[in-house]
């Protein structure tokens, strides 16, 4: 038995300590927002909260979090996270929307700990989510409007 | 202003339902013989006691946006806000024929262009059925009454549509319906949120993989590493006593494990010790691959597209190129997944499946029961790209699930899985030869050498050699030259081909524009001036070459350091240009923008047309840049992201999207902004380094992209 703090919560799971907390969300906690794409940190679909930092889940241990604040895709709130999810909105980012999750995870990660990047800071944030869909312009013009609503970029 | 025959016999079908709504059955595209004779309407459209408006979509939504566009389709004659739309996905079912094709598939640009006159006729024919019930509630003329926002209006009266839906749908379909002049619309072309971003931008979006069934179970699978090679044996005991493992099963090309959660089946799966016989594929490799083709070169394939005489006009003095293309693996980002429940009587299926119907036959297959004992609950698609248009992944759940009757299992594949079991793109060899006179292109001869996709997938197709999937591409080439011969040979190569987005559009366009290129500095020409000195008869397709070429700021000479290369095509019904500017050396190009003008007639949903257009231009980058799937006996060498590298937002340019709207039907978008990536990043690297490179990947020919 494990306890994290999960989206404001402490939660606890019945899952080998082993686990990626990829899995821990999915199976055990039938939460599906985090995605599966890739299980080696390559594609950033999996990406989820670790005490702020975007942090891949599908390579991140259920006993590399214990005690540890986790915020998934259903937890994300705040000014941050809905600032993020409105750009996401008004630039109509998603098309077949799998990766989405992760790209709104990374940016929010992103802009929380630094709300001016430059425009090379934000590729270098962005730039291990692949879109396969190629909505990469579009992710880019969000994380600027994003930034621009927290009062960070003008 | 069109007006259409509509009538109740070979059109629609208007029943009441529960509730006092009405129920609206139609028939997407031209309706076949055979569904007129059994009336089997496609598509669903019910209008709810409450005015809620309910569109069952009978194709699959993988981000080309069809539950928007093809809501907008129905909310502009219907006369109510498609923001009240609520879209359901179809199961498997022949009502939902796509008509296009055949078969109810999901694929080559077809569902706008399909729906734009049925979905429209349904909207209109229930509008005027909800307007003759108000006027007859009010003792008017249908003529005086207005239709507005899911409303009907005479004078003071006035009457939601859930309030007539229980009368209307007692009345007789009109016989015509009028549709609206596209000078009236409300709906069409106007901006609109997609009905799926919003979920998609906060996780909601339910995917294949997302699907929980209560007391689900859990797959894993360690399969052949060789396609096509079969269990020899294993040692099931291994792992069979491991806690959560429920079943090891022998599904033939792989062996399969059963868990509670995935990552115990995964790791028991892993675990396995298991003795394949890997079959002929074994001895398969790339470099093989190619030789086949070229020892093809010499057969007489099929004729696509013939003019003048070829072979006197080439005589003496021609230009030969050979053009290559390496296989490609579709990498969606949602692994291959399914979920399967096998009882003795039916089969569930929960998938992302571009081919329902093929789904349905599968699972009934391999169950062996019949189509009809089938139910697949279609789910949104995380990436479609042509690989679910297969089902072998659904055909491994159900077998899967066979082994623990009554419970659903969850089937999913790793990433390297995925990308050692796909149905890759076919290698491409192009012969090419053109001849040029007085600044003039006056003889051109191509032939595609490439295994056939469809022979496969979709036998009765194929007629005579004749490949529709391969000629794609040589068939609509646009330029008026006196003498054309364009040919396509089927050679296969002994391992599995699948649709990937655009099929031999991207293959033929990256020979064709390469090669037009060449023909161009033969004659002494600007290979802009050069294509339009051509394209006199078609003034679209003209217009849009000329559209992006201005709007890119292209120029043959725009200073050291710079280039420009540009290509062009007709595809899916829509005229497109791409212009890509480059920077830098050979060793470092950069990509600093690519332009894309294209006219599709009139766009449906004009952000999501662009928002296509962009990610085509992307998925275009794909085969350009680095990315290639190979062989070395008879194992795919690629297994994840590491190696098969995608386009990241480092390397992927400004696109800037030229939409022309030159009126008309709605051509195809989906798969445009795809096949003229290549050649025009291929002519602008020519223009900077003089480095003609004749394959894809280009950084195979020895460049290197930033």
């Amino acid at each position: 038995m494990a306890s994290i703090l999960l989206n404001g919560r402490t939660v606890t799971v019945d899952a080998p300590p082993d686990t990626p907390l990829l899995w821990v969300l999915r199976d055990h906690l039938q939460m599906t927002g985090t995605k599966f794409g890739c299980g080696a940190a390559l594609c950033g679909a999996c990406t989820v909260h670790v005490d702020g930092v975007a942090t891949r889940s599908c390579v991140t241990p259920l006993e590399a979090v214990a005690g540890k604040r986790v915020t998934s895709i259903e937890g994300l709130t705040g000014p941050v996270g809905n600032a993020v999810q409105a750009a996401w909105d008004k630039h109509q980012v998603p098309q077949c929307g799998y990766c989405q999750s992760g790209q709104v995870m990374t940016a929010s990660a992103l802009l929380a700990k630094n709300p001016k990047p430059t425009d090379a800071q934000i590729v270098e944030a962005m730039n291990g989510n692949i879109c396969r869909c190629g909505t990469y312009g579009r992710i880019k013009d969000a994380v600027r409007e994003a930034a621009t609503t927290l009062g960070g970029r003008s | 202003m069109s007006t259409s025959q509509v009538t109740r016999r070979d059109f629609l079908k208007v029943s009441a339902v529960a509730g006092g709504g009405m129920m609206i059955g139609f028939h997407l595209g031209e309706a076949n013989a055979q569904a007129v004779a059994e009336f089997k309407p496609n598509a669903w459209i019910t209008v709810g006691p409450t005015g809620a408006v309910t569109m069952t979509c009978g194709r699959s939504e993988m981000g080309q946006d069809v539950y928007t566009s093809l809501s907008m389709l129905l909310a502009e004659e219907l006369a109510v806000d498609p923001r009240r739309v609520k879209v359901l996905h179809a199961p498997a079912d022949p009502a939902y024929v796509n008509t296009a094709i055949g078969a109810q598939i999901t694929g080559g640009s077809t569902s706008v262009r399909e729906g734009w006159e049925p979905l429209r006729k349904a909207g209109a024919t229930a509008r005027e059925m909800l307007i003759a019930a108000a006027a007859a509630k009010w003792g008017v003329s249908p003529g005086d009454c207005r239709a507005e926002n899911g409303v009907v209006t005479h004078g003071p009266h006035s009457a939601p549509y859930g309030s007539l839906t229980a009368a209307a749908a007692k009345l007789t379909p009109p016989a015509n319906v009028t549709l609206k002049d596209p000078a009236r619309f409300t709906v069409i072309g106007k901006p609109l949120a997609r009905l799926d971003g919003s979920d998609k931008a906060r996780g909601r979006a339910t995917y294949g993989l997302d699907v929980k069934i209560p007391g689900m179970l859990y797959a894993a699978i360690a399969p052949c590493p060789v396609i096509g090679g079969k269990v020899v044996s294993f040692d099931a005991a291994a792992v069979s006593k491991r806690p959560g493992v429920r079943a090891v099963v022998d599904i033939g090309d792989a062996v399969a494990v059963v868990a509670t959660h995935y990552w115990t089946a995964r790791q028991a799966a892993d675990a396995l010790q298991i003795q394949w016989d890997e079959g002929s594929g074994a001895s398969l490799d790339t470099a093989g691959f190619f030789r086949t083709l070229e020892a093809a070169r010499g057969k007489s394939g099929f004729v696509a597209k013939q003019a003048g005489n070829v072979a006197t006009a080439l005589g003496s003095g021609a230009i030969d190129a050979e053009y290559r293309c390496q296989m490609l693996s579709h990498a969606t980002l949602e692994p291959q997944n399914c979920t399967a429940r096998v009882t003795a009587t039916g089969v569930d299926v929960w998938a992302s499946v571009q081919f329902p119907e093929g789904a349905r036959g599968t699972a009934a297959a391999v169950a062996g029961l019949k189509p009809e004992q089938v139910q697949v609950h279609c789910q949104f698609i995380g990436g479609g790209f042509g690989r679910r248009l297969e089902n072998d992944y659904v055909a491994q759940a159900v077998m899967i699930a066979k082994a623990v009757p009554g419970t659903a299992v969850q089937m999913i594949w790793t990433r390297p899985q995925d990308m050692h079991n796909d149905f890759y793109r076919p290698p491409s060899l192009h012969l090419m030869r053109g001849a040029v006179a007085d600044g003039r292109l006056v003889a051109l001869s191509a032939t595609l050498v490439s295994p056939s996709i469809t022979a496969r997938a979709f036998p009765s197709f194929v007629q005579n050699g004749n490949d529709p999937f391969m000629t794609e591409g040589l068939v609509n080439l646009t330029y008026d030259i006196p003498n054309v011969e364009l040919r396509t040979i089927i050679e296969e190569v002994g391992i599995r081909m699948g649709f990937w987005r655009s099929v031999s559009h991207a293959l033929n366009a990256f020979a064709v524009e390469s090669f037009m290129d060449e023909l161009a500095l033969a004659a002494h020409q600007d290979p802009l001036a050069f294509r339009l000195a051509l394209l006199g008869k078609l003034p679209r397709q003209r217009a849009v070459l000329e559209r992006a070429a201005r709007t890119a700021g292209y120029s043959a000479t725009p200073g050291s350091g710079r280039a420009f290369g540009i290509a062009a095509m007709e595809c899916y019904e829509t005229n497109a240009a791409v212009v890509c500017e480059v920077s830098g050396t050979a060793e470092r190009i950069k990509l600093e923008k690519i332009t894309i003008a294209a006219d599709c007639g009139i766009a449906v949903h004009p952000d999501q047309v662009i928002a296509q257009l962009q990610g085509g231009v992307v998925t275009g980058l794909i085969q350009t840049l680095r990315s290639r799937i190979t062989v070395r006996n008879g194992r795919v060498e690629q297994s994840n992201f590491h190696d098969f590298q995608l386009p990241r937002m480092n390397e992927v340019p400004p696109v800037q999207v030229e939409l022309v709207q030159s009126g008309g039907k709605p051509g195809g978008i989906g798969e445009v902004g795809v096949p003229l990536v290549a050649p025009a990043v291929a002519n602008a690297v020519y223009a900077l380094t003089q480095m003609r490179i004749r394959s894809t990947p280009l950084e195979d020919g020895g460049v290197r992209f930033v």
